[in-house]
C-alpha cells in the first residue's frame, strides 16, 4: 500500500474513529486514502486553528487523543495556537501536517515551513517522517507519548513524497522508547512520608488540579476526602475532580477563586498538592504563598515538582495509584481538625461568592448558575477566556470529572466553540454547552458553520456584555478606566443574524425572566444552538487577587 | 556554582535543536555544550556546562530528562571525573618573543601546531583552569584568535549506558487485509524508485 494508506490503517488500528481537519496539497494523498476509511469520520473545518481545538475538546472529554489532519505550511502554522494550547493543559492531542517533498524541505517549497522547528517547543515530541517504513511506527509512538504520562500534544510532520512511496503494513506489538519513561507507582517511603505529615497537620488543605482529572483520579480523590475531612480546593483545570456541593468542597482557588478557598490555604500548615502545579494564577505573589504550610506534592511529571515552590515530601506517579496507596496507609489517629473545619465554615458564611442581582438586567452569574440547574450541573461545558470563563468557574457548580474543558494555561481566547463541537463527538450521547463572551466567539465563530453542517448539537451561550471584559475590568481597576482597545459595542455583527446565515437556530435573551424559558428552549433543541445573551455590560469578577499580591489580599464586592 | 551535566542523547538530527531550544526557551544559561557520537553510533553524548543555583540545575536536568530523544541526564559535577578542553590559539610571536612563548607552551604540555613569521598556533589540552592559566600568562604576547571545544567529561567510576534499543515484533498485514485500492499501486514502482509526480503537488 502507499505510506497514505499505511498512515490511515495506522490510525484506524489506534482506534481512531474521528478525524478534523482541512486538505491541501501536501497532504492530498492522505485524504484520498482516508476517502476510503469506513471507520473514520471525518468532520471538515473552516480554520485549522479550529480542527486542533476540536481535537483538544475531543481529548479532554474522553481521555483519548484526539486527532486532527492538515496541510503543510500555513495550515500547519495555524494550529500552532490549538497546539500550545493543549500543551499548557496537557491534553492528548496527535497532530499531523502535510510537508513539502523531502527533497524539497529547506529550498523554501511552496507552502513549507519549518513545522517541527515552529512546534517544538508546544508539543510533547514531534516527529517528520524520513523513510517510508517509519511511518506505522511513528504512529504508534505518537499515541503512546500522546496519551500516556503527563499526556500532550505530538505532531507528526508527512513529507508528500513519502506519503506516496508503497510499503508493506508493518503493526509493531508494543511501544519501546528508550528515552520515555512513564512513573506509574510512587515512591513507597515518600508516601508513607507524607502519610505522617497528614497525620500531624492541623490546619491540612487539599488542592486539587488538572492531573488529578487526566489521571482519572476523581474517585480516589473522593474516597480521600471522605476518609480525612480534609478540606478541597482545586484550580480551574481540577474543576469537576469532586463535587462542589460538599460540604468539604472550599471550589476554586486563585486570583478568582473563592475567598474561603484562598485563605485557607494562605493559613493552612500542609498544603496537599496533587496533579497541580502551582501556576501563578493559582499562587497569587509566589514569595507569600502558603507562609505556615509545608507542602506534600504528587505529580506525574517531576519537573513540576519544587519548579515555581519548594515541597517538603514530592511523589513521583500516577495520581490514581499514589492516591490510592495513601488512602489506604492515612492513619485514623490523626490530629483533631475540628477547629480548623470551623473555622472555614466561618469564612464560608462570612465570604460566600456573591453577586448583584438586581431588576430586569442578565447578570452572567445569574445566567451561568441557571444553565447549571437546568442542566443538573452535568453538562460538558467548554468556555473562552475572559470574565464568562471565570464566573462560569465559580458558577456553574461541577459534579463530574472531564465536564470543565477551557484553556487555563495558555488562556486562548476562541477555545469554547471549537472544543465543544470535539467534546460533542467524543461524547454524543451527552448535553455539551459552550459558555462563551462576544469577544472570544468571535475568534474562531466560522466553526459554527461546521457544527451546523454536521448538526452537531452544541449550545452555545454568548454572553455579550460588548466589551472584551476582563480587559475592560483591568483597565478599570489599574489603568484609570482608559479603555483603549477594549470596546466591541459598536462594532459586534448581529449575531442572530450571523447564527442564521449559519443555519443554527438562533435565540435572544435580554430579560432575566427569560434566561431560564432560552436555556430549555435550547436544550430541547435537536440541533446546534446559538444563544444571545445580552448581559450587565460593565460587571466585574470578584472576588479579585489582583496580581502580585497575596492570595489574602483579596478585593471583594462590598 | 558550575555544573557538568553529562547527557545521552539519540543521534538523529533534530537533536541538538531540542536541547538547546528547551535551554534558551526555558531561559536558561550555559557556558558550553559539547556532542559527539559515542562507541554506540545510534547515541550521542552531550556534556553541558552551565552556572546556577541548585534549583536551576535540577530544573534543567528534569526538563532535559523530559525530551523523548534524550536516553539519560545526570549532573556529574559531584563526581570524581575527568574533564578536558582542546584549545587553538594564534599567538602574536616575532622572533623576539617566539623562544618566550615557547618555554610557557613547554611548562603546560602544549603543542606547537603552526609557526608563522608573525605568530605561533598552539593546540593545548586539560581541564579548564589549565587552560585559563596558559592563556593569561600568554595574553601579554597578543592573543589574535581562540577557539575552544567546550569541556568534555567522563566519570572515572560509573559508566552512563544507554538501555538497548528494542525493536518490536510486528504483524505483517496480508493482502486481504488491505484496502480496496491496493491493488492499483502495485503498478506503482517498488520503495525507493521514483514514480511520477513523487517531488511535486
Amino acid at each position: 500500500m502507499t505510506g497514505a494508506q499505511a498512515m490511515i490503517k495506522a490510525l484506524e488500528m489506534e482506534g481512531v474513529d474521528t478525524i478534523f481537519g482541512l486538505p491541501g496539497g501536501a497532504i492530498l494523498p492522505t485524504f484520498d486514502a482516508l476517502y476510503d476509511s469506513k471507520q473514520i469520520k471525518f468532520i471538515l473545518v473552516r480554520h485549522e486553528q479550529g480542527a486542533s481545538h476540536m481535537a483538544d475538546g475531543y481529548g479532554r472529554a474522553t481521555g483519548k487523543p484526539g486527532v486532527c489532519l492538515v496541510t503543510s505550511g500555513p495550515a500547519a502554522t495555524n494550529t500552532v495556537t490549538g497546539l500550545a494550547t493543549a500543551f499548557m493543559d496537557s491534553a492528548p492531542m496527535v497532530c499531523i501536517t502535510g510537508q513539502v517533498a523531502t527533497t524539497a524541505i529547506g529550498s523554501d517549497a511552496f507552502q513549507e515551513a519549518d513545522v517541527c522547528g515552529i512546534t517544538r517547543p508546544v508539543t510533547k515530541h514531534n516527529y517528520l517522517i524520513r523513510d517510508v517504513r517509519d511511518i506505522v511506527r511513528t504512529v504508534r509512538e505518537a499515541f503512546y507519548i500522546a496519551r500516556t504520562g503527563r499526556p500532550g500534544p505530538v505532531l507528526i510532520d508527512f513529507p508528500v513524497n513519502i506519503s506516496r512511496q508503497t510499503v508493506e503494513f508493518e503493526w509493531p506489538e508494543e511501544v519501546h522508547i528508550r528515552g520515555y519513561e512513564i512513573p506509574s507507582k510512587g515512591d513507597k517511603a515518600q508516601i508513607q512520608k507524607a502519610a505522617e505529615l497528614i497525620k500531624d497537620s492541623k490546619r491540612p488543605v487539599l488542592y486539587v488540579g488538572g492531573g488529578a482529572v487526566g489521571s482519572g483520579a476523581n474517585k480516589e480523590i473522593f474516597d480521600f476526602v471522605e476518609k480525612t475531612g480534609i478540606p478541597i480546593t482545586t484550580t480551574v483545570l481540577g474543576l469537576g475532580i469532586f463535587p462542589e456541593d460538599h460540604p468539604d468542597s472550599l471550589r476554586m482557588l486563585g486570583m478568582h477563586g473563592t475567598v474561603y478557598a484562598n485563605y485557607s490555604v494562605q493559613r493552612s500548615d500542609l498544603l496537599i498538592a496533587v496533579g497541580a502545579r502551582f501556576d501563578d494564577r493559582v499562587t497569587g505573589n509566589i514569595e507569600k504563598f502558603c507562609p505556615h504550610a509545608k507542602i506534600i506534592h504528587i505529580d506525574i511529571d517531576p519537573a513540576s515538582i519544587s519548579k515555581t515552590v519548594k515541597v517538603d515530601v514530592s511523589i513521583v506517579g500516577d495520581v490514581r495509584h499514589v492516591m490510592k496507596d495513601l488512602n489506604k496507609i492515612v492513619s485514623d489517629k490523626r490530629q483533631d481538625i475540628t477547629a480548623w473545619t470551623d473555622q472555614i465554615a466561618e469564612w464560608k458564611k462570612k465570604h460566600p461568592l456573591k453577586y448583584k442581582d438586581s431588576g430586569d438586567v442578565i447578570r452572567q452569574e445569574y445566567a451561568i448558575a441557571k444553565i447549571g440547574e437546568v442542566t443538573k450541573h452535568k453538562a460538558v461545558v467548554t468556555t473562552g477566556v475572559g470574565q464568562h470563563q471565570m464566573w462560569a468557574a465559580q458558577w456553574y457548580k461541577f459534579k463530574a470529572p472531564r465536564s470543565m474543558l477551557t484553556s487555563g494555561g495558555l488562556g486562548t481566547m476562541g477555545y469554547g466553540l471549537p472544543a465543544a463541537i470535539g467534546a460533542q463527538l467524543g461524547r454524543p450521547k451527552e448535553t455539551v454547552v459552550c459558555i462563551d463572551g462576544d469577544g472570544s466567539v468571535q475568534m474562531t465563530i466560522c466553526e459554527l458553520t461546521t457544527a451546523a453542517y454536521y448538526k452537531i448539537p452544541v449550545k452555545l451561550f454568548i454572553m455579550d456584555n460588548e466589551y472584551h471584559g476582563m480587559v475592560r475590568q483591568w483597565q478599570q481597576l489599574f489603568y484609570n478606566n482608559r479603555l483603549s482597545g477594549s470596546v466591541l459595542g459598536p462594532s459586534n455583527p448581529d449575531f442572530l443574524k450571523l447564527a442564521e446565515s449559519h443555519g443554527v437556530k438562533a435565540l435572544r435573551c435580554d430579560k432575566k425572566d427569560d434566561v431560564v424559558p432560552t436555556i430549555q428552549k435550547a436544550l430541547e433543541h435537536d440541533g446546534p444552538v446559538l444563544v444571545h445573551m445580552v448581559v450587565a455590560k460593565e460587571d466585574n469578577v470578584y472576588p479579585m487577587v489582583p496580581s502580585g499580591h497575596a492570595l489574602d489580599q483579596v478585593m471583594d464586592m462590598a | 556554582m558550575k555544573h557538568i551535566i553529562s547527557a545521552l542523547v539519540e543521534n538523529h538530527s533534530g537533536v541538538l535543536a531540542r536541547v538547546s531550544g528547551l535551554i534558551s526557551g526555558r531561559g536558561f544559561n550555559i557556558d558550553s555544550l559539547a556532542v559527539g557520537e559515542t562507541q554506540d553510533p545510534d547515541v550521542s553524548r552531550m556534556t553541558i556546562v552551565t552556572t546556577g543555583d541548585d534549583r536551576v540545575v535540577e530544573q534543567i536536568i528534569k526538563q532535559l530528562g523530559k525530551l523523548i530523544d534524550v536516553i539519560k541526564v545526570v549532573d556529574i559535577s559531584e563526581d570524581e571525573i575527568i574533564d578536558r578542553e582542546l584549545v587553538l590559539a594564534k599567538i602574536s610571536a616575532n622572533p623576539a618573543t617566539r623562544n618566550d612563548i615557547m618555554q610557557i607552551v613547554n611548562t603546560f604540555r602544549a603543542k606547537v601546531v603552526d609557526v608563522n613569521p608573525k605568530s605561533l598556533t598552539i593546540e593545548v589540552t586539560g581541564s579548564e583552569s589549565k587552560v585559563d592559566a596558559m592563556l593569561e600568562l600568554l595574553l601579554p604576547f597578543g592573543i589574535l584568535e581562540v577557539v575552544r571545544t567546550g569541556l568534555v567529561a567522563i566519570s572515572r567510576r560509573a559508566e552512563l549506558a544507554a538501555p538497548e534499543k528494542i525493536t518490536a515484533k510486528t504483524t505483517r498485514f496480508s493482502a486481504g487485509d488491505e484496502k480496496p485500492k491496493a491493488g492499483k499501486e502495485k503498478k506503482k514502482a517498488a520503495a525507493g524508485k521514483k514514480a511520477i509526480g513523487d517531488d511535486w503537488y
